[in-house]
């Protein structure tokens, strides 16, 4: 299993046409010769080339499409099998930590998804490489040149993932006990260490791609690999893709856990999958909370770069795909919320709080409608007549950035309480301080709640922009102060809490459709934001020093983009289908015909 | 288990994978409707601008900075009514300039409007407006990118003619000049593939002209020397402007002696402008005999 991991950092908003194949018109003005980097490692000067159309294969079908599908794919199922052993890692811990075997089991049932998937990576990222060398030959020799003998670094560590990979998985029930148990968890550890290395290695060429550093303006590399590295964005997206692997990991198993608890007509076997997919989402949601704070770390990166950039994707011609993003994650929130209510039926003890579950869906409904409300219009002469100008006087103020970012701060403080709520379901506090540990938490939500409004609404609307942007630092703060703090305080007010009875299993089919649609929006989502980011480089591949000149250099419009979102993602599944039936396919056994025919008779 | 309880079974889980995979399309289909349902815009890539320089006014120059300022420029981007940066399309610039020029906090060299705007494009951070400097720089820092680098890379011919946009659009007095020649591309910024503007350099002046139609394959002229058209030195002393002129727009009204008719392309009055062709005229009628 050779390949590439994680090439798709390279890739999207790439293009081809036309014949001949010419090299690369590439030494610099400096003069061809050999040039000294702030390492002190003696390079060629060699310029990006600047390419003409005639100098992009064509092979008779749209270049960025076959790269934007392969790129697509290989980045799903990549963030999926990096995602997977970290959170396993964390579980088999848990079981060791809590002398509980069912961790242990459902950790490496996990693990055995995740190695069919591991292949399919490894084709998809194959076929991937073959494809931007095949179609944009002198991109890829560029990059090449500018990444040098890091490639080979990336490729070793991908020897080294596989071999602690199968090590971990297979040595699994052989060191199961004991001081062997040890052996087996800093497996663990060094699969996620490599895993997490070559996801940074490959971020380094997408925000490369993005912000180019280490070279000068003609694309002479001027820096060490290092410098080259280590550009403004890198960090960002780092911890970006970080937790949205572990998010969308999360949501694929629970997906499997969802299939299998369907399929299951064992009581035993339903109770065992319904834990799954509440642990499953529970690590989804987990992941996904913190996202959009560091998305907004990551935009203001690019505004920081390039204010340019960033209006770009935020204000400018991108800027109505975040429509879409806001029902994707409307659609995540609705289902992640919607799947612990439901969840609190294992329990008697939900009766408690099941009254307070229809304010949570107004108020989730409510801010799903400002998020998804859109602040200009196409609209005719007589429309605007009509509205007494081009901005509706209520939806127009609901259509900007204070009003959303009020919407989905309360979303998220919402969907904590939810969690909260879930968690309390099927405990009975004893602790005297009770009272007291209710009454502050129900204070930090009514503070959090009226500071991420009057921040929203005061700072939005009454002060200038240079505020605006400050505002919404306020109101992540008000977030992060109720998750934080309800945390602790549920911590300490629930130690030795009496447990009320509670039964895995005895959940509705419909709930696990939650657990469906969690991967299917998060998989859209990832195609949504990867089309974002690769579009904000506009008509380069290398922003500002080297242009693109193909026939789909330009942004295409957001319905084509979404048609290619829809066909990923139903490869995507469809695959996913192909993985959950190999797992099952290793468990199954046909029966003898004398057995068969014991039955019959 | 007998054989129909796994054909059950294998039913039922058959049945689950079907509703699981209807409910996932009909989900995507979802999302993919909305995307359509929105506006659909693409991102077009700034197009190099094939400017006649032989035929160009002030007004086409204008129109050029206008289109500039919107499309490759990418100026709108900011420059707009949500206040991120200065609206200035709505100010009037010249007055704008003339007021920020004798602000104390204007560290630049330009000593009127035309010199402020190019500054302002070249160097944005010699004069920040207040409100609009980098986060945390306290206006000292402006964000605006200068115009003559990637990405942008506008050329001193098409910074000039955003700065006449911004002096006319508010009946300023323009006080650039006209160029007379395609600048040269930026360094290390050249393209391999062939500029359309460049297809215009020089056209201008009468060699320029000469070279573009191809003149001298035909006739004999300067220093070049032809037999199949009339020899064109000494053209001045034999003919007068409007006939220089009409043998060019219609060169088998007066055929040569000695030439058949036929010969010459009838196509110059659709090819040339009316400056082209009057450098042209006034070029051969100078050419008299013993120059």
């Amino acid at each position: 299993m050779t390949c590439v991991l994680l090439l798709a950092g390279l890739s999207i908003a790439v293009s081809g046409d036309a014949s001949a194949a010419t090299t690369i018109p590439a030494v610099a003005e400096a003069g061809a010769g050999i040039g000294e980097s702030a390492d002190g490692s003696q390079r060629a000067a060699i310029a990006a080339p600047k390419l003409s159309r005639a100098d992009y294969p064509n092979i008779g079908m749209s270049s960025r499409s076959i790269v934007w599908i392969l790129a697509q794919m290989h980045l799903f199922f990549a963030a999926f099998v990096l995602a997977v052993p970290l959170f396993v890692l964390v579980i088999e811990w848990i079981g060791v930590y809590t002398g509980d075997e069912r961790y242990d089991d459902m950790a490496h049932e996990f693990m055995k998804i995740s190695m069919t998937a591991y292949s399919i990576t490894a084709l998809f990222g194959g076929t991937l490489a073959f494809a931007l060398f095949l179609l944009y030959p002198q991109f890829m020799t560029y990059m090449m040149h500018v990444f040098d003998s890091q490639v080979l670094v990336y490729a070793f560590l991908f020897f080294a993932e596989s071999g602690f990979l199968y090590l971990y998985y297979y040595s699994w029930y052989r060191w199961r006990y004991g001081n062997a148990k040890w052996v087996h968890l800093t497996l663990g550890l060094m699969l996620n260490v490599v895993g997490t290395t070559l996801l940074l290695l490959a971020n380094a060429w997408a925000t490369f791609m993005m912000a180019p550093t280490g070279v000068d303006s003609a694309g002479v590399v001027t820096g060490g690999i290092w410098e080259i590295m280590r550009g403004p964005l890198w960090n960002p997206i780092n911890l970006h893709r970080f937790l949205a692997n572990i998010a969308f990991g999360g949501a694929v198993i629970g997906a499997y856990a969802a299939y299998n608890f369907l399929a299951s007509t064992d009581r035993a076997a339903r109770a065992h999958y319904d834990w799954m997919g509440y642990t499953a989402n529970f690590i989804a949601i987990l992941a996904f909370l913190p996202l959009p704070f560091a998305g907004y770390w990551l935009m203001a990166e690019i505004y920081a770069y390039s204010q340019q950039m960033g209006i770009t994707a935020m204000g400018g011609i991108l800027a109505w795909l975040f429509i879409v993003q806001a029902v994707l994650i409307g659609t995540i929130l609705l289902a992640g919320n919607y799947y612990l209510w439901s969840g609190m039926s294992r329990s008697e003890g939900s009766k408690r709080y099941t009254w307070l579950i229809k304010y949570i869906a107004v108020v989730l409904v409510a801010c799903f409608l400002v998020w998804v409300t859109p602040h200009t219009l196409i609209i005719s002469a007589d429309e605007m007549k009509l509205m007494g100008g081009s901005h509706h006087s209520i939806l127009g103020p609901l259509g900007i950035m204070p009003a959303k970012n009020i919407a989905v701060n309360l979303m998220l403080i919402f969907t904590f309480l939810s969690f909260q709520l879930f968690r309390r379901a099927d405990k009975q506090v004893t602790v005297s301080w009770a009272g007291f540990g209710n009454a502050l938490m129900v204070c930090i939500y009514v503070v959090a709640i009226v500071n991420v409004i009057f921040a929203g609404i005061y700072y939005g609307y009454f002060t200038n922009t240079v505020y605006k942007v400050g505002s919404s630092v306020m109101q992540v703060v008000s977030t992060l102060v109720v998750i934080i703090a309800g945390v602790t305080i549920d911590t300490m007010m629930f130690k030795g809490a009496k447990k009320l009875p509670s039964e895995w299993g005895k959940v509705s089919n419909r709930a696990q459709y939650a657990l469906f649609a969690l991967p299917i929006a998060f998989t859209w989502l990832m195609a949504l934001m990867g089309y974002v980011r690769s579009s904000v480089r506009t008509h380069w591949h290398v922003y500002t020093v080297m242009k693109d000149n193909s026939p789909d250099n330009y942004i295409p419009a957001i319905g084509h983009a979404g048609n290619m979102m829809t066909i990923v993602t139903l490869l995507f599944l469809l695959c996913v289908l192909f993985i959950f039936w190999i797992s099952s396919l290793g468990d199954s056994r046909q029966p003898g015909p004398a057995l068969i025919k014991a039955g019959e008779t | 288990m007998n054989r129909s309880g796994f054909r059950r079974i294998r039913l039922q889980r058959g049945s689950i994978l079907l509703r699981v995979a209807l409910f996932s399309v009909a989900l995507t289909l979802v999302f993919t409707l909305v995307a359509n349902m929105l506006p659909q815009v693409e991102g077009e890539v700034p197009e190099e601008t094939e400017i006649d320089l032989a035929g160009l006014t002030m007004d086409d120059f204008i129109a050029l900075g206008e289109g500039l300022f919107s499309g490759k420029g990418t100026c709108t981007l900011c420059h707009n009514n949500l206040g991120r940066a200065p609206d200035i399309l709505q100010l009037n610039m010249d007055e704008i300039s003339r007021q920020r020029l004798a602000d104390e906090r204007y560290r630049g060299k330009a000593s009127n409007t035309e010199e402020y705007l190019r500054e302002s494009m070249l160097d944005p951070g010699i004069y920040v407006v207040r409100g609009y400097g980098k986060k945390g720089t306290n206006d000292s820092e402006s964000p605006m990118p200068a115009v003559d680098v990637a990405p942008i890379l506008l050329n001193p011919l098409e910074i000039d003619a955003v700065i006449a946009f911004m002096q006319a659009k508010d009946g300023n007095e323009v006080s650039v000049s006209l160029p007379s020649a395609m600048p040269p591309a930026p360094a290390g910024q050249a393209d391999s593939a062939p500029s359309p503007a460049v297809e215009t350099v020089a056209a201008d002046s009468p060699a320029a002209l000469l070279r573009k139609y191809a003149c001298s394959a035909c006739h004999s002229i300067a220093d070049s020397v032809s037999p199949v058209g009339p020899d064109l030195n000494g053209i001045g002393d034999r003919l007068d402007r409007a006939q220089i002129s009409e043998s060019i727009i219609d060169p088998n009204a007066t055929i040569a002696e000695g030439f058949a008719a036929g010969m010459m392309p009838d196509t110059f009055a659709a090819q040339m402008t009316v400056r082209e062709l009057n450098i042209l005229v006034d070029y051969l009628a100078s050419q008299k005999a013993g120059q």
